[in-house]
Formats: C-alpha cells, structure tokens, sequence
C-alpha cells in the first residue's frame, strides 16, 4: 500500500466531509438494502466503498445523488442534500451504471447533451474526451462500445462539471488490465488534485494501490471504516517472516522472548508478536545463522478476508437485534 | 440557446439535443410530415370519377361549382319566386294563408317508398322576398313561415332571425312584410295585418337601385338516415312545399307585371334548380319530378288574382353543407394527419421511455435533480418540435392535396382564410398535445410498447372508428366527445347550419365539439396524464 495523497484521510472532520452519510435505511419489502449506512468522504481521498454484491452500495450511490429516497436518514453533499445543488454535475460527477446509454446516440453526443444540462459546451465535451482514452471512437454509436469503453465514457461524462466530488460504481466491471491501471492512476491523480473520490467494488483486489480509505459493507451497514494503511498493518499483525539453516535454535530463542512461532517451510518460520528489530537482536544475541528475516505485509485481499471472517462470526455470535443497532458497529 | 436565471434553458438545451441526436427519432419525424401529406394525396389520386351525361355517354366529369354568395361561400338557392321588380325604397307585404308539402318518405331511396307522402319539412319555407336579381347565390331578404320553426327572417343565406311561432293555417295565417330603405332591409310579421312586429333588419351592402321582390316557395331535400354498425346510409329525394298567398302587395316604384314561373313537369327547381346542387342527388328527383298533375305537385306557381298566388318550389335558399354531397372539404387535404400522428406518438413515447429501458432516466435525473422541471424541458421540447411537424405537414398538404383535387376535377369548398390557418395550426397544436399526452403515458408505463399502444388506443383509433363510416353516428359523434380524438374538430372548416337539416357527423367532417372546445379535450386528457406522470416522477425512485 503506498498512501500519497497529500491530505490526512482520517483527519477531516464530518463538517468539512464531501459526502456525509447519516444513518441510511431503506427497506425493498422484507429486504433491508441499508440498514443505517453511516460514513463520510473526506476530500483529497479516494474511498474505496466495498463489500458485496448486495450489500447495498449501489443504493447507497443512488440516494446521496438523490435518485432514491432512504426511509430514513440522509445524504449530503458538502453540507447540502444533491437534490438542491444548482448545476449538480459541478458538485458531484457520477459514473452509476456505464451501459445507461441510449445505444443510437454517438458517444459525443452523449457527453454534448450532459453538458448542455449543466450549461457547458462543446469545448468542455472535447476536454474530457482528450482525457477518456476514447479518441476517434468518440464519435460512434455508444451501442457499439464494449464495456471498458463505455467505462471510459461514463469518467468522461462524471468528469464534464470538473467536479470537487467523484462517485463511481463498480468502474473496473469489465476493464482489461491496462485499463484498470488507467482507472487506478486517474483516480490517484483526481484525489491528489483534492477532489474527494468514492469508489465501490466488489473484489477489494481491485482497489489495491488505489484506496486511501475503505468503508466495508455488509447487509447495508457500515462493517469497517478505516484508513488503509492503519488496516494492513492490522492485518500484517506485526509478523515477521524468517529463512533460516537453523530453524530449531531460532524457534526456540524467539519463543523465549514471547514471540509466537510458526513453521511455515523447511526453513521458514513466521513470528507473531515480535517486531523485526527485536527477532533479529534474539538471533544475533543466540548466535543463530539466518538468510533472510522480512516484515510480512499483508495484501488488502488478506485484510479484506480478515475483516469480512470477523464480520461472519460477529453475527454468527449475536442475535439479529444487536446487529440492527446503531452501536453494533464492527471494526 | 441562452440560458434563463433557473436553468430551465440549459434543460431545453440538453433534451433537445437528446431528441435530434437519436437518427431513428429525427427520421420518425419526418416520416410523420410525409405520412400526413402522402395519405392526403392518396385520397384524390387514387379516385377516378365519371359521370352518364344526359344523352347517355359517360366519360370523366367536372364537378360543377354551386353557386356562390359574393365572399365565396357556396350557397343553395332554388325555390319558385313571383316576382317584380322594385327601383328604390318600397315595401312587399304578402298575407301566406296556407303552407302544404309532400316529400318522399323512403328518402327516396330505390328500395324504400318513393311515392310523396302530404306533410311539410321542419324547413320547408313559403314567404316574402327581396333579392338582387334572380341570378344564383345573390343577395336577398326574406320573411317567410317554415315547416315547424315558425315566421322567419333570414337573409344573406346564413342570417336566420325568429318572428312569430306556429305553423300557419286558414285560421292562423301569417302576415309577412319587408321593407327597403337603401341597403337596410326589415323584415315584419304580423297575426292580422294591423298589428305589426318588427322581426329584425340586416343591411346588404351594395344593393343596386333596382331589386326583385315577391313570393317565393321552397323545400329541402327529404333525407333518410340509416344508422347500423358498418355505417349510416342517407337517402335523399326533393320534397315539394306550396304557399298560398294573397293580399300582396307592393309599395313603392315597381314598374312592369309579375313574373310567374309557369307550372309544369320541368326541373323541380325551376331555373337555379337543383342540377346546380353540389352533388348528385339520388331519386327521382332530376329532371322528372314527382309524377303526378295535381296543382302543388310541381313547381311553379299560378295566379289566382290579382293580388293572389299559390306557389310550389323544391330546393332551399341556404348555405350549402359541405361535405355531405360530392365536393372536397379544405380538411379532407388532412385525411393523413392521424398517421402522422402515430410516427409522432411513437417517437414521444420511446424518448421517454428508452431512458428507462437504458437507465439512462439516472443519468438525466443526476444531471437534473428537479425532476418536475426535467419533465417540463421534455414535454416543450416534443410539443415544440410536434408542432412545427405539423405545421410543415398541415401546411404543406393543404395546397398539394388540393391541387391534386383540383386536377381532377373535384369542386373543393371554400373556407375563409381564418378558418384555414385555424385548421393548420390547429393541426399542428393537436400533434403537440398528442406528444405531451404520449410523454405523460410513458413516463406512468415506463414501457415503449404499451404506452405507444395506449395512446393510439385513445386517440387514432375513436378518430378512425368515428369518421371511416364504421360506426353509428351516435357512437360516433359520443367518441369525438370524450375522447381525444375530439381535437381532430380542429381541422373542420365546414359549419353546420342550424337551418339546413343535413347529416352533420363525424365521418361527413362534422364534430360534435367546436374545433377549439375539441382540441381542449385532448388537452384535458394530456394535463390529465403530465400531472400523473409529474407526481409518479417525482415520488418513485428512479
């Protein structure tokens, strides 16, 4: 993980949050699709927003742009609910649904008629396509555009107001890996330039070397909310991992000063509660010969698993009624 | 396009690039100009009518024009007229001391009974009469006693004036006055000569010095309406009233005797009579007469004093009703309009609901959070833009269609240059409704099919039903009541005369509704379904 924006991601306070969540919910029927959804997006973030499928991310997005209304609870956009930006598209970009296109109408001219509602022009249309990737293709029929393309289209369209706030759902479904290193730099580059960027997915893989920030889901709530690099090193838990000739000594030293051990290979051994400096003071201080002894740094894959594992069995633990409170929040 | 202090400019901006951006709907458009011109020009094109002339040839016709008042309105004027001439101010007051007819009671239609049955037509009319000379469509005042309406005076074929009540009899005759004074005339009535009613007065611009006054008689054609599902059959045979009068006399300088028209087995209408009609009439009416010898059998009139005539006419001094007999109306040239209409509905309903079909209906709502205004910016969009459709269609097919008309020989009826901008901005402003009243329905269904299917439902459809002859003319004239299909009143021209009886339905281009009281309908049914569709928008998720 390699966090470089330049602002703090957990430091903002929610007053001066781009997006604010209050205490979403919603019912479909029977179904609870949020369940008090709470979190904040600080600017000069990106926020990756996953859990998945179903878990309510999807309805989130649609209620802070005010296409859905929660039973209770609100959405607000830097202090003011979507509904009453003038201009909206200066204030939020959204990128919901990349195949919402009519399939006749060229791609331009997509872009041309979202600029004409927010009183732009042509020339903030070819701006934003100079930066889609599109190129000549931006003057087919969308109909014909595969989905990475219409990825690349639905940025374009969030991008036209240049707007301070970024809500995209799901932008990797269906980009090829160059795309996806497109996707992630220009949402590094977005959140660099202070803009506050929301991103859901599904697959937390996808967010890797990306998100500043996670707010995991789960069941419409909010499972965690946490910087990124405070949950890998979570995760990591602080673990070394050891190549050494003399796999018995070393266990038997790092044991002594309370580290827990684990064989792992014919000459691994991982170390749980020992930081690399003091494993490597133990083994000198023993005189036992090693090769290698490295920090292990857990992927967000792993912390996402850890995370999703703890959220499992914290239900499996309580009864639902618990799990519907407002204080049953999981981290 | 600039934008206004709201924005609601920019929204006009965006749907209206949407609308001309998808080629499917621009081509929509004008497949809707060229289905209403197309299927105007099908009508004329594609008949050909001959006629049997009188020595028993046949071969292509021209439609003889009807006579005419000065300003162009066609005009029936047959009756039986004894008349002489009066320079100048004067008077003619007449005492009618009975008024008879017979008329053909099948209609005289070949199946029904042609013998003349006694009985007077509600407008069978018998009375005074100042005209500017005997020549068809001149100018005139009468004061005459009718069938079942009472004394009238009418004048100038459409002035209809109400005197005295009651049929008239040896023991309730009708005296009857006009005076002229230069252009006024004034028509009296009276029970018993001594007591006078002023009935009203008109003035004729224009009037020369030297008029025709006298007694005149006439009667309507006799038409039998059968109604059925698969339509209504009219039979139409002449029907024959006589007038008795005496004590005429006339006032002022009237040099010369008294023209009699003599009695006889000539034309039933005499001179003017009805081989001058628009349209061929069916029965036994041409150039035979009804067959019989007795006085009051034909037309004509006889002296029977000095001051004394019975007068027997057949025909009528009216307007004439365009649309019932041969003859093009100017709105038959918009006979295409519902079809281009269909191309309309159909791309009003799919902008709308493409848009949900795509999830695009997001995309627009993100960019425009007011959802009540989004839907305003679409439906001023397409009422605009159906708009100017038809009124490049209207416009255009009016002139080509009647052309075409023209070219082969049709009589096509006048209608004021008023009446025809109404009828094409009519047309224009119903296919604008029609698209707002689309809008609405889609936006409820949310699905193309079935709202294309809705609209057609309530609108083509009664339109079709009611004016393509299928249905009973009760049924008919109900549809073009309540339904939206009562906006196509818009393009009639042709007016239905309270004084002339004629089947005055839907399929013959007469609506129940005045053109803009009909195009009003649509338009309750098209706020109807924008206020529904404005309070769903706004309420459901998106």
């Amino acid at each position: 993980m390699n966090p470089t924006s330049p602002a703090s991601p957990a430091s903002s306070p929610p007053p001066s949050a781009a997006i604010a969540v209050q205490g979403l919910r919603k019912r479909y029927g029977a179904t609870a699709a949020l369940d008090g959804m709470t979190f904040t997006v600080a600017p000069g973030t990106v926020t990756g927003f996953v859990g998945p499928n179903g878990a309510g991310k999807s309805t989130t997005m649609r209620v802070i742009l005010g296409l859905d209304t929660p039973d209770e609870g609100r959405a607000l956009i830097g202090g003011v609910p979507y509904a009453r930006l003038r201009r909206p598209l200066s204030h939020v970009g959204a990128l919901l649904d990349a195949a919402a296109l009519q399939p006749a109408r060229s791609a331009r001219n997509h872009l041309l008629w979202l600029a004409h509602s927010q009183g732009l022009g042509a020339k903030r249309v070819d701006e934003v396509v100079e930066h889609s990737g599109l190129g000549a293709a931006i003057g087919r029929k969308a109909g014909g555009y595969s989905l990475g393309m219409r990825q690349r289209l639905g940025i374009a369209a969030a991008m036209l107001g240049d707007p301070p706030v970024l809500l995209l759902d799901e932008p990797f479904n269906g980009l090829d890996p160059e795309g996806i290193v497109w996707i992630r730099g220009y949402l590094k580059t977005l959140a660099a330039e202070g803009r506050a960027v929301l991103v859901s997915s599904h697959l937390m893989g996808e967010l890797e070397g990306c998100a500043d920030h996670l707010v995991v889901v789960g069941r419409g709530r909010v499972i965690a909310d946490t910087p990124v690099a405070e949950l890998i090193a979570r995760s990591s838990g602080g673990r070394v991992v050891l190549r050494t000739p003399a796999r018995a000594e070393a266990a038997t030293a790092l044991a002594a000063l309370g580290g827990t051990v684990a064989v792992t290979g014919p000459d691994t051994l991982t170390v749980d509660g020992l930081g690399t400096e003091e494993v490597v003071r133990a083994l000198n201080a023993g005189a036992v010969p090693f090769s290698e002894i490295s920090a292990h740094r857990a992927t967000l894959e792993e912390a996402y698993m850890d995370l999703t594992r703890d959220a499992v069995e914290f239900r499996a633990a309580r009864p639902a009624s618990d799990i519907a409170s407002p204080s049953g929040e999981v981290a | 396009m600039p934008a206004t202090r709201d924005g609601f400019g920019q929204l006009l901006h965006a749907e209206w690039t949407k609308l001309r951006t998808v080629r499917g709907w621009t081509i929509g458009l004008l497949v809707a100009v060229f289905l209403t011109i197309g299927i105007g020009l099908l009508g004329p094109a594609g008949s050909q009518s001959s006629c049997s002339h009188a020595d028993g040839s046949s071969g292509s016709c021209t439609a003889q024009s009807p006579p005419k008042r000065a300003d162009g309105l066609e005009v029936t004027d047959e009756k039986t007229f004894v008349h002489r001439t009066l320079s100048g101010d004067g008077s003619i007051t007449a005492r009618l001391t009975a008024l008879s007819g017979v008329y053909p009671a099948g209609g005289g239609s070949p199946d029904g009974d042609q013998g003349l049955v006694p009985g007077l037509l509600p407008w069978s009319k018998a009375g005074v009469l100042v005209k500017d000379g005997t020549a068809a469509g001149s100018a005139y005042a009468a004061v005459l006693a009718t069938g079942t309406h009472g004394v009238r005076m009418q004048y100038d074929y459409t002035g209809d004036l109400a005197g005295l009540p009651g049929t008239v009899g040896a023991a309730a005759p009708r005296w009857l006055r006009l005076t002229r004074e230069g252009d006024v005339l004034t028509g009296y009535d009276s029970a018993d000569g001594s007591t006078w009613a002023r009935i009203g007065s008109t003035r004729l611009s224009g009037l020369p010095r030297d008029l025709e006054v006298g007694v005149f008689a006439t009667s309507p054609d006799y038409a039998v309406i059968k109604n059925s599902f698969g339509g209504s059959s009219v039979n139409t045979g002449p029907s024959l009233a006589t007038g008795t009068f005496d004590r005429v006399t006339v006032s002022g300088q009237s040099p010369g005797a008294w023209t009699v028209p003599a009695e006889g087995p000539g034309a039933p209408g005499g001179p003017g009579g009805p081989a001058n009609a628009p349209g061929p009439r069916s029965g036994p009416g041409n150039g035979t007469g009804p067959g019989s010898d007795k006085p009051g059998s034909h037309p004509g009139a006889v002296a029977t004093g000095a001051d004394a005539f019975i007068v027997t006419g057949s025909g009528d001094i009216a307007p004439a009703s365009a649309g019932v007999g041969s003859g093009k109306t100017v709105e038959s040239a918009l006979a295409g309009t519902f079809a281009g209409l269909i191309a309309v509905i159909v791309v009003a309903a799919l902008t709308m609901t493409s848009e949900y079909r795509r999830g695009l209906i997001r995309t627009s709502l993100a960019a425009s959070p007011r959802r009540g205004r989004l839907l305003a910016a679409k439906a001023v969009v397409l009422g605009g833009t159906a708009f100017v459709v038809g009124l490049i269609a209207a416009a255009a097919a009016v002139p080509a269609v009647t052309a075409v008309e023209h070219s082969k020989g049709m009589y096509v009826f006048h209608a004021s240059t008023q009446d025809e901008i109404r009828m094409v901005v009519g047309t224009a402003a119903l296919l604008a409704v029609a698209a707002v009243l689309a809008l609405g329905v889609a936006t409820i269904v949310r699905r193309g099919a079935a709202a294309v299917a809705a609209v057609i439902v309530v609108i083509v459809v009664p339109y079709v039903l009611a004016t393509a002859s299928v249905l009973p003319a009760g049924a008919a004239e109900w549809l073009t009541r309540v339904t939206p299909a009562a906006a196509f009143a818009v393009q009639q021209t042709s007016k239905p005369w309270a004084q002339v009886v004629a089947v005055y339905t839907p399929s013959n281009g007469y609506y129940p509704l005045s053109p803009w009281l009909g195009l009003a309908v649509l338009a309750l049914y098209a706020a109807g379904a924008y206020a529904l569709a404005h309070r769903l928008l706004k309420r459901r998720d998106a």
